[in-house]
């Protein structure tokens, strides 16, 4: 069974619920991650998100895997949405079982956590006045561009 | 050497295509970053970008083959 996929399609959460199931499972714990309109303080219209699916397919199956090594559980997935995202649409969805409900919140909090920091997907948001970025990048790109300045200017100093 | 590297992304918007076929002699990611800066109008330095050489997250120093297919990563932001 994958533990990890990608979709450009709406997440079919009944579908995946019923993946978990188990009958020694006596818990189930999921995660919704929606789309906001607002993000720092800009209104956000919609998004787009954008996955290197290979890598991304791969790193998240080896969170899940390593979730379920550490914390007992009985089942998990987790599906991203890749593609245009409305408002409220969901983004991302994780599912655990688990014998007992402490494992099953535990492991996933620990996926999606690990899934946001790890897997190779983007975003990037549409503001109501009509610029866009790509979240995390549009910052740290300025930084570098200034370093690079002083950079060639060094040997004249 | 030929090699492949595809764009995501800012990385992929700055470049103007998705993916491309280049002959180097760059000797690790690294040396194809510092090349590819010169092409390409990219405003994120390496310490901002992770690398994947043939579809597994690499380090920048390993060596490159003939025929490996590169990618940087820009930060993340799924979720």
């Amino acid at each position: 069974m994958t533990r990890f996929r990608l979709t450009s399609v709406a997440i079919d959460t009944e579908s995946a619920r019923r993946e978990l199931l188990y009958s020694g499972a006596g818990g189930y714990v999921s995660f919704e991650g929606w789309v906001r309109n607002y993000n720092e303080g800009r209104e956000v219209t919609r998004l787009e998100y954008e996955a290197f699916a290979e890598l991304a397919v791969n790193e998240g199956e080896r969170i899940v895997a390593d979730v379920a090594a550490r914390i007992p559980i009985t089942q998990a997935l987790c599906i991203h949405r890749v593609g245009a995202l409305e408002i409220s649409e969901m983004a991302v969805w994780v599912g655990v079982s688990a014998v007992h409900r402490g494992e099953a919140f535990d492991a996933c909090r620990q996926i999606i956590d690990a899934v946001k920091h790890r897997v190779p997907i983007w975003k990037k948001e549409f503001y109501r006045n009509g610029d866009s970025g790509w979240v995390n990048c549009e910052h740290c790109a300025a930084a570098p561009q200034q370093g690079e300045v002083e950079h060639r200017h060094a040997p004249h100093r | 050497m030929q090699l492949k590297v595809q764009y995501f992304a800012l990385m992929r918007e700055q470049a103007g295509r998705s993916e491309e076929t280049l002959q180097s002699s760059a000797a690790s990611p690294r040396e194809l970053y510092h090349e590819l800066r010169i092409r390409h109008p990219f405003t994120l330095s390496p310490e901002h970008l992770k690398v994947a050489i043939n579809g597994e997250f690499s380090d920048w120093t390993r060596g490159l083959c003939d025929g490996d297919s590169v990618v940087f990563i820009p930060p993340v932001a799924g979720g």
